[in-house]
């Protein structure tokens, strides 16, 4: 790999973003498209059926993508920090931005105790940075100031647009194929005349859902590569000045072996380590692992010169 | 009269990338002077929180009386500074003084235990290190003004626009003259 270049990764973002959602776009009208069938049939009604779904799902998207900050502290179960009672989190908070150039983020604390951290928003001016208490409490000064850096620079190099959109974008999608499956099963139950035409749209429907779940892994994974937590460790370096914290704090985070219970598939990426601690098997752990293994991102971390 | 328009063009050309270059030349001159303010906006609020420290520790009556001194004089020296190398000078003595006067610290439990010197100490090694990475981020920003005022083909008309002076790093030490790098030929 070459060296790194953060103005290349801050376009590559941009360009992957408006990649995601012409992915998104075709993936959700297909889907669309059958609900609409299902419904409707090929003629005027379906039509009026896959408009409203359209005209639906457009609005959705753009709520998601000014709200998104919001979705996911949300289904992560993050709350906005007290500025008195999380004093020194704030204070590291603020020192990063110092050193970055970045304007100040909002801070969320997760309550739980295993140590994990993300960043969320849109752009750096909504960017949101979440740290769970288990951080705050296992995790020495220096350490946090490492692990809030290497957030930060996800930030300043546009990951977290990139990164919420893809899990926003798959959640819709993940909603859709579940709404055909629902649907699939009710007409199912109250097969009539209509027979014929239904079992056709079925077969379709289980096909495309079978070719649907690795493409969604596929999308999270393009954008999610391990060269993006790599350039965030090396931002965090650049910023602190002082690699060795991270590499620490990440040796603490990968011996602990609790999982972070607010975290599911659909928010994984997004997290500083893997919040699932996903261990077993060998082979499956390397196709479907959203992080690089800690091992190696702690031996380039202490590689780093001044 | 083709003659006539290849002239006009080269010169809307020449004029587009001028105003280009002039643009990104004020906006960042604009950030090492923000920068620049940073460092005394830290400096202030450091040199702010001085007193309250002072007298907090004042009420453990058998506190060494000389640490105090030497923080409320590096404090003056502060206050009363000319210029970056003045500035800089009382900084590092402020900043000495403050080491020692934790350091006693230690020995007083009591003291130790006092809610209210826990808060103020956080607040001053966050300050602290808000000035340090205030100065390291100045100095990003004087590298990045004087890369782009030496560098073709902005070095043409920084010159032209009166914008050619290299701006001077704050205290440059050994460590932060160098930039981070990271080899990944390995992976």
């Amino acid at each position: 790999m070459p060296a790194m270049d953060f103005y290349k990764q801050i376009s590559d973002n941009k360009r992957m973003t408006i990649l995601l959602f012409l992915a998104f776009f075709i993936l959700i009208g297909v889907l669309a498209g059958i609900i609409s069938l299902l419904l409707g049939g090929l003629n005027i009604y379906g039509f009026t059926y896959f408009t409203v779904f359209g005209i639906l799902i457009i609005l959705f998207a753009i709520i998601s993508y000014y709200s998104c900050d919001s979705i996911v502290t949300f289904v992560s179960g993050a709350k906005e920090a007290d500025r008195q009672k999380f004093n020194q989190l704030y204070n590291i908070v603020e020192e990063m931005c110092i050193a970055s150039g970045l304007p100040k983020p909002r801070v969320f604390v997760i309550g739980d105790s295993a140590i994990n951290a993300f960043a969320t928003g849109r752009d750096p001016q909504h960017a949101v940075v979440c740290v769970t208490t288990g951080c705050l409490s296992r995790l020495n000064r220096e350490e946090l100031q490492g692990v809030i850096a290497h957030e930060l620079s996800h930030v300043k190099n546009y990951d977290i647009r990139t990164m919420t959109i893809a899990t926003v974008l798959v959640g819709i999608a993940v909603l859709l194929s579940d709404l055909i499956l629902r649907f699939a099963f009710y007409s199912k139950g109250n097969s009539d005349s209509k027979d014929g035409r239904l079992f056709i749209v079925l077969i379709i429907v289980a096909v495309i859902l079978a070719a649907l779940t690795p493409l969604i892994a596929n999308l999270i994974k393009l954008a999610v590569s391990r060269k993006r937590e790599f350039m965030a460790d090396a931002g965090s370096a650049e910023m602190t000045r002082n690699p060795l914290a991270l590499a620490s704090a990440l040796e603490k985070i990968s011996k602990d072996t609790e999982p972070l219970e607010a975290a599911n598939k659909a928010t994984a990426h997004l997290y500083i380590s893997d919040p699932l601690k996903n261990n077993k098997g060998l082979w499956l752990k390397g196709m479907f692992s959203t992080h690089p293994p800690v091992s190696e991102r702690i031996s380039l971390l202490k590689g780093i010169k001044y | 009269m083709l003659v006539l328009l290849a002239i006009v063009g080269f010169v809307v050309i020449v004029g587009i990338v001028a105003i280009a270059i002039y643009n990104s030349l004020i906006s960042t001159l604009k950030q090492v002077e923000n920068a620049w303010a940073q460092i005394d906006v830290q400096l202030k609020r450091r040199a702010d929180l001085i007193p309250n420290l002072v007298e907090t520790v004042k009420g453990y009556a058998k506190f060494e009386k000389g640490v105090l001194e030497g923080v409320t004089k590096a404090r003056s020296a502060l206050m009363s500074a000319k210029g970056p190398k003045d500035a800089a000078n009382a900084e590092n003595m402020l900043s000495g003084a403050l080491k020692s006067l934790f350091a006693v610290a230690e020995a007083y439990p009591t003291l130790k235990a006092n809610e209210n010197f826990k808060a103020l100490q956080e607040e001053l090694s966050s300050t602290e290190n808000k000035v340090a990475f205030a100065r390291q981020f100045y100095n990003d920003m004087v590298m990045k003004w004087n890369t782009m005022i030496l560098t073709f083909p902005n070095n043409l008309f920084a010159g032209l626009f009166g914008m050619n002076k290299e701006k001077e790093f704050f205290q440059v030490t050994e460590e932060e003259k160098k930039t981070v790098k990271v080899d990944f030929s390995g992976m």
